[in-house]
């Protein structure tokens, strides 16, 4: 149960909480809540919200955590849920200096969740939200029986990445814009006869050219087939786009939209993975070491610092390149390395001791933190000897030796692979093109290729789940092996063709 | 808080061995969980329950990593599978361990398979003895003494002789009070079994043939395990000479040279009559080969040897003949024409891992 904070642990949060405003970090409310090891793993497990809707795979992610935690393989040092107020958990029986750590590492985040524009459209009220969207779920079980209600979660779970996450910045939020994907039956009606220009009869080949005339039928002809297709232009918030057309009952619909403002509610924090670590770690790096430590937890501090950024070979961690990026961006900045004079300097000497004592290093990074997600943070400023410092390099499998292999260290190639990774969350672009697909009231789906070909056994999985909310075949059209492919499930089986 | 989680924990939990259930045929045939752990437990690790969703695939995608390394240089094979394609924080597919006791893993394999339960052979026929506390008596050694038949006994006997005062009740119970723990010999008829493992390891039974008498006689062992109290098991390697060897020898020799079964099966006969009287064990013969007899003379006096020493004696012998490239596989039809009105004799024919489900209802099956 939720303990009172120490005194000592008060004090420390007051001393962290005043240092991080002399930064000017700009915070919410940040309330530290100490709980032992098993309510911390309870917490991890439902995203931080103790009052989460029931689902089995809480209990699964429950499960991996107490386990790896009983084994000693990791510890969940910091929790921190983008609320307001910012509600943090600190684990009982850490050390008073671990403590410290997490709470300068927690100030960071809360300043990064209220000042990131990313961020800046979620619910800061999300803490009841979980609330009522798990009292409704109970409901419906009540109702509906566990097993249908859990069913239909795992269906809507199954397609949750399937959102548009540029969506909640569009002047009208796709969800509100449900009039405009309606027919409007004026435009419908469009004649593709082409007004002419009143001429007499031998000036009318001048006047009205018979080529343009006949352009403007095609275009007319073609703006009239666009309007005709539902819908009008590809949606890429597809479970939008099922709540308003699907044929669910209301308490699917109610489902589906929850399981839908929750993926939107956590999009940002995977859209700033490596940003929001790397501004986190920064500050706790900064404010503990030259505020908080006291001489005698230095090695502690030292130990853990480095267990938090430590990379293994092949793989990358957030925290570390995130924190070495904003490192460098700071001193870039500090140093005035940015800039037409710095790009245009060919002298490598120059350019290494190079030093304007610009001094806007601080502020830049306070910039960077307000406006970048991940993408455009690595994409403005991952630069090649950055690669180089920190020995990037991309993998690739080799079906030759059936391993994975790195391929390269190339710097453009390494940044194009974290780029593609990145992008979209690492997820496939996948948008709903026609809702009426061949006249016969079937869903096609439509996935940008862009290189890496789609998971066959798992699309087909989720193609079904697809298929059982719209109750219609549904299609995707794909690439296999740079072959364009269009895959059907009509609910019996799945159905493969090129396309 | 009964917390929501350990209600989702709970269900999950469900899940999984719901899952277990229906990947069984999966998991025989594959052979991967095999791992024994101490005495009754294996941990069987199984992948996560992952939600389908649209995906690319990983092989063609790969990521980014840092770290030192020419191009070329392989990835160690755990870091790769744990991946990063997500900048380092997707979880990758990681495995839980589920704790199936074995008996419960059987209980699995028999729904599954549809086992019907093995029908012990003169039934009652074997005694055991067995202590069972059962009753009390008035003298014993203190080690028995039960606390509180004998308080009660000295609470009697107070109110009885007027002794005992409501208002300081103190109890003393005196030597007579005293009462013991007491014990009853049962007699139990007990079902003792023994299961007989051959295998041909003759120059024509490779690895992969190996391997699907191993995935085999573990799902058998953990079968007859659960039908019998007390399973003994002995193995016989043969080539063209026969000898009883140790688990480890069993699964891992490979002889070359000729084959005559028939050594094999006189040393089986050999252990029954020296180690397994027929009166007091349930006894199973398990015989695995590519069917490669050297010679029709040998095979002719294995048909002898079975028909007049071993299946008398036997509750069932089970042949499984596993397809290799150099086997003629003659053995199997020879059996069968011999012992087409023989019960016990059940053969069937292994030509892949994905072979061993359906034998392994041909063998266990009809219940003998």
């Amino acid at each position: 149960m939720r303990r009172i904070l120490p005194l000592e642990l008060q004090k420390a949060h007051a001393e962290i909480k005043e240092i991080a405003r002399g930064y000017g970090l700009d915070t919410f409310e940040t309330v530290f809540e100490l709980v032992d090891y098993d309510e911390i793993n309870e917490i991890a497990a439902t995203g931080g919200f103790p009052t989460r809707y029931p689902h089995w795979r809480f209990g699964m992610d429950y499960d991996y955590l107490s386990k790896s935690y009983t084994y000693g393989l990791q510890k969940i040092y910091e929790l921190v849920i983008n609320n307001d107020p910012c509600y943090a958990y600190l684990q009982t029986g850490n050390e008073i200096v671990d403590q410290k750590l997490v709470m300068a590492h927690v100030y960071g985040h809360n300043d990064f969740f209220k000042n990131n524009m990313w961020f800046s459209k979620t619910n800061r009220k999300m803490l009841d939200e979980m609330a009522n969207h798990s009292t409704r779920i109970r409901e419906y079980q009540d109702r509906y029986g566990v097993d249908t209600v859990e069913n239909f979660i795992d269906i809507c779970c199954s397609i949750d990445n399937l959102i548009d996450f540029f969506s909640v910045f569009a002047q009208k939020p796709a969800s509100t814009k449900q009039g405009g994907l309606e027919f409007n039956s004026d435009e419908f009606s469009l004649d593709s006869q082409v007004k002419k220009f009143g001429s007499k009869d031998y000036m009318d080949r001048y006047v009205n050219p018979r080529d343009y005339i006949e352009a403007q039928e095609k275009k007319n002809k073609e703006e009239s087939e666009k309007m005709r297709k539902f819908p009008p232009e590809p949606q890429r918030d597809i479970l939008n786009f099922l709540i308003h057309y699907a044929p669910l009952e209301n308490w699917q619909r109610e489902i589906l939209s929850i399981v839908r403002e929750e993926a939107y509610y956590f999009a940002p924090q995977g859209q700033t993975k490596i940003i929001n670590e790397g501004w986190a770690s920064y500050w706790h790096s900064t404010i503990m070491t030259q505020h908080v430590l006291k001489d005698s937890e230095v090695i502690d501090y030292a130990d853990h610092h480095s267990g938090t950024m430590g990379s293994s070979p092949g793989q990358i961690n957030p925290y570390k390149i995130g924190i070495e990026l904003l490192r460098d961006i700071e001193d870039r900045w500090n140093r005035g390395k940015f800039g037409k004079e710095y790009e245009e300097c060919d002298s490598l000497e120059h350019k290494k001791t190079w030093d304007k004592k610009t001094g806007l290093g601080r502020q830049k990074i306070f910039e960077v933190r307000k406006l970048h997600n991940d993408v455009t943070f690595i994409d403005s400023f991952m630069n090649e000897e950055f690669c180089h410092r920190l020995k990037l390099f991309t993998y690739g499998f080799n079906r030759r030796t059936g391993q994975y292999e790195i391929l390269d260290r190339d710097w453009r190639k390494v940044k194009n692979q974290l780029l593609f990774s990145l992008t979209n969350f690492g997820n496939p672009i996948i948008c709903v093109e026609d809702a009426n697909f061949e006249n016969r009231a079937e869903l096609l789906l439509t996935h940008r290729h862009e290189g890496v070909d789609l998971e066959f056994e798992k699309a087909s999985e989720t193609l079904r789940n697809l298929q059982l909310l719209w109750r219609r075949p549904v299609h995707i059209a794909t690439k296999y092996n740079n072959q364009p492919k269009l895959l059907t499930h009509d609910g019996k089986e799945l159905k493969e063709r090129d396309a | 808080m009964m917390s929501g989680i350990k209600r989702d924990h709970q269900r999950f939990k469900q899940i999984v061995k719901g899952k277990i259930k229906q990947n069984l045929k999966k998991y025989i045939s594959h052979g991967e969980l095999i791992g024994r752990q101490g005495k009754d437990y294996v941990s069987i690790p199984i992948p996560q329950i992952d939600l389908p969703r649209f995906k690319f695939g990983r092989r063609q995608s790969g990521g980014v990593g840092q770290g030192d390394g020419a191009p070329g240089t392989p990835l160690g094979p755990g870091q790769s599978e744990e991946g990063s394609q997500q900048a380092g924080n997707a979880g990758g597919e990681h495995y839980l361990e589920v704790d199936v006791t074995l008996a419960e893993l059987a209980q699995m394999l028999a729904e599954e398979l549809e086992l019907p339960n093995i029908q012990p052979k003169g039934s009652g026929a074997v005694q055991a003895h067995k202590n069972k506390y059962s009753g009390i008596h008035t003298v014993g050694p203190n080690s028995l003494r039960h606390v509180k038949r004998t308080f009660k006994e000295a609470l009697k006997r107070q109110i009885v002789t007027g002794q005992y005062n409501s208002e300081d009740p103190v109890i003393i119970p005196i030597k007579k009070d005293h009462r013991y723990r007491s014990w009853k010999s049962i007699t139990k008829p007990e079902n003792n079994a023994v299961i007989l493992y051959m295998m041909d390891v003759s120059g024509s039974m490779g690895d992969e043939q190996k391997e699907i008498v191993r995935t085999e006689s573990f799902w058998i062992d953990t079968w007859i395990r659960s039908q019998y109290n007390d399973v003994e098991i002995r193995y016989i390697i043969h080539d063209a000479t026969a000898r009883e060897v140790d688990q480890q020898t069993f699964y891992h020799t490979r002889e070359s040279g000729g084959t005559l079964i028939s050594s094999a099966y006189r040393l089986a006969n050999e252990i029954i009559d020296k180690d397994f009287p027929v009166s007091e064990w349930n006894i199973y013969a398990f015989h695995f080969s590519d069917g490669d007899n050297w010679s029709g003379e040998d095979t002719k006096l294995c048909v002898d040897l079975l028909r007049y020493d071993l299946m008398p004696k036997l509750n069932a012998f089970c042949y499984g003949q596993v397809e290799s490239r150099y086997g003629s596989g003659q053995f199997i039809k020879d059996l069968l024409d011999n012992f087409k009105e023989e019960e016990k004799m059940i053969t069937s024919k292994i030509e892949s891992k994905e072979a061993i489900y359906r034998s392994l209802k041909e063998f266990l099956g009809k219940g003998k």
